[in-house]
């Protein structure tokens, strides 16, 4: 009897012990539950993707490659050598010289630079007028929405890549007219995304709440509103870019185009079809740098797509 | 569904009908015609007399009015670049290449990709897995024209088996098929073996095998008949648009068919043949996606239409 209430009373002492030590070590902050984002997530899930993550480090070493191209190439790349014309790979040209003796290495690395600038430039644009359009059509419904659907309707029946061509050959050739004619479709996708967003996010309780409390119209899309349909919007730029990079080459490789002397990979490619028998390594390394580019960006944006979505099912 | 149909037709020609606007517009808004001097030097009174035969005096908007008048008789007007036909009597001549690797790629892409599909599905993360991963992912990020490229580099220049283009003889679809093929091959055999693993985690695939039915039929009649559906309206509707051919691969192997043809109408200013062409993948793209959106509810009875907004 005296021994068992001697136990409880050690019982109990022991559990006031652990209740203190338990307070103390919350109020320390280390049983604190991990604080943890989405974004935070992501990133832990993207660098669990080995695919992803090898294919990131290739398109940096791209997006290197486009930003130092004057530091890395070994000459200028419209610097013409008519007594070096169509030479292979050597020491003194690593990847050899094109039709006209230019040095090949040099022509690649800026054809770097050419393929990122047009994927940028497009997908700025396509962001900058599909974000607005697509939120003016998800916050106001009736006419505003009802209009811009009808463009959007007219923008994706336009057969696109038939249509950028048609477009270059009305405009001509050049940079610029390259990006307006491959951005005249490339809108449709981010306006359609943010409307869709726009018309879910707007139903949901948070958006009663913030409007409750008194926010504004502008404080409602930008804090509330725009952060949460970020994530599709990320995915969808990681894999605007390499649409937009084939949209270049093609048009290019087509003769449609980017103009001479600025280099581009499609037009290399294009330039060495009719050599292949004679200079292999022509077409070799233009098209091996658009296959690169093209997986690279495509994984990671599919990596980035796996990481912010935890409910899709990956295969 | 009557009046679900009948909206979206409605909203289709009025798409059409911007299309043509569009196309229209611009090709009459910057300088330089089919007739130009440069190209052939006239005097000024023939040259009056071919742009009052072709209606080119005209304000813009009379000759599109005209032009959407007689397209509505099925009259295209006349290709330029080769007076002596009709836009229709044109099309269907250089279209046949076209068909032809079209019909070729199809059967190759819709008989292998399912295959290789189910066969990377059953044997999840086995060799044969990740080579199918691997071919669909070069098949659907790289661009056709570039596989075509090595394609020749490999079978035309370093080995010397065929030649690196041309058209006329059987071997010359060799090349042009395969590297058109690979990207809806990828496509497909990727969507199916997802497709796939979907359908064998269903309980009515459990109940199959707990009712003692062999392995054969419960891939067959019950995971893949219902990995089926959405193999049949993403893909369904990807055939038209296959037909229509691929302008780089045409281009790559100097084959003479819609693509290469549309290239060579657009350097010429053949105003008829753009805006037939054009107009002409618009509808063949707008009855597709209208037609396999009524075929959805056809193969899938769960799902319903709403009124179109």
């Amino acid at each position: 009897m005296e021994r068992a209430k001697a136990g409880r009373v050690a019982a109990r002492r022991e559990e006031a012990r652990r209740v203190k030590r338990v307070a103390e070590r919350m109020a320390e902050g280390v049983l604190a539950r991990e604080h943890r984002t989405l974004w935070g997530d992501a990133m832990r899930r993207f660098a669990r993707n080995r695919l992803a993550l090898a294919s990131l480090v290739v398109a940096l070493g791209l997006i290197c490659m486009a930003l130092f191209a004057d530091i890395i190439s070994p000459s200028r790349y419209d610097q013409i050598d008519l007594a070096a014309v169509h030479q292979s790979p050597s020491l003194h040209h690593l990847l050899g010289t094109d039709l006209i003796g230019r040095d090949y290495l040099t022509r690649i690395v800026y054809g770097a630079r050419t393929s990122m600038a047009v994927a940028l430039l497009v997908q700025g644009i396509a962001f900058g007028v599909g974000i607005p359009l697509g939120a003016m059509a998800g916050l106001r419904a009736g006419r505003a929405d009802f209009l811009i659907m009808r463009l959007v309707d007219v923008a994706t029946a336009l057969p696109g890549m038939l249509f950028a061509i048609f477009v270059m050959a009305v405009l001509g050739t050049g940079f610029s007219n390259v990006v307006l004619a491959l951005s005249v479709t490339s809108w449709v996708l981010v306006c359609r995304l943010v409307r869709g967003q726009f018309l879910s996010i707007r139903e949901k309780d948070f958006i009663t709440a913030a409007r409750c409390i008194g926010a504004s119209g502008a404080r409602i899309i930008f804090r509330h509103m725009l952060p949460n349909a970020l994530a599709p919007l990320v995915v969808a730029l990681a894999l605007g870019i390499p649409g937009a990079m084939f949209g270049e080459a093609a048009l290019s490789y087509l003769g449609m185009g980017i103009n001479d002397p600025i280099p581009s990979w499609g037009k290399m490619v294009s330039a060495s079809l009719g050599y292949v028998r004679i200079y292999p390594y022509l077409a070799l390394f233009p098209t091996l740098m658009i296959a690169a580019a093209m997986l690279s960006f495509t994984f990671v944006g599919d990596g980035l797509r796996d990481a912010l979505d935890p409910q899709m099912v990956i295969e | 569904m009557a009046r679900y149909i009948i909206g979206r037709l409605i909203s289709l020609i009025f798409v059409i009908l911007i299309i043509s606007m569009i196309t229209f517009g611009l090709m009459h808004s910057v300088p330089g015609g089919p007739f130009d001097e440069e190209k052939q030097p006239l005097p000024p009174a023939a040259k009056a007399n071919i742009l009052r035969k072709y209606g080119l005096d005209r304000p813009v908007w009379e000759q599109y009015l005209r032009y959407i008048w007689h397209a509505l008789h099925f009259d295209f007007g006349i290709p330029f670049q080769s007076p002596t036909e009709t836009i229709p009597r044109l099309i269907s001549r250089t279209w046949v290449p076209t068909i032809q690797i079209g019909v070729l790629t199809i059967l190759l892409s819709y008989s292998l990709g399912p295959l290789l599909g189910i066969v990377a599905a059953l044997h999840q993360n086995s060799w044969i897995d990740y080579f199918a991963s691997l071919l669909s992912a070069l098949g659907l990020a790289v661009p056709n024209f570039i596989i075509a490229l090595w394609m020749i580099l490999l079978l035309a220049v370093q080995l010397d088996w065929l030649p690196t283009g041309g058209w006329g003889e059987p071997y010359h679809f060799i090349m042009p098929v395969i590297a058109y093929a690979l990207g809806p091959l990828s496509g497909i055999a990727r969507y199916t073996r997802s497709s796939m693993l979907e359908a064998m985690r269903g309980d009515y695939v459990r109940t199959a095998r707990a009712k003692g039915l062999g392995e054969r039929a419960v891939v067959l009649r019950h995971i893949f008949k219902n990995a089926l559906i959405p193999i049949i309206t993403v893909f369904g509707p990807q055939i038209p648009n296959l037909l229509t051919g691929s302008i780089f691969i045409e281009a790559t192997f100097r084959i003479p068919g819609l693509g290469k043809f549309f290239i060579t109408s657009t350097f010429e200013r053949d105003y008829p043949m753009i805006m037939a062409l054009v107009l002409m993948v618009a509808v063949l793209w707008g009855f597709t996606y209208l037609v396999s959106d009524i075929l959805y509810t056809v193969v899938d009875p769960r799902i319903r239409f709403e009124r179109p907004a």
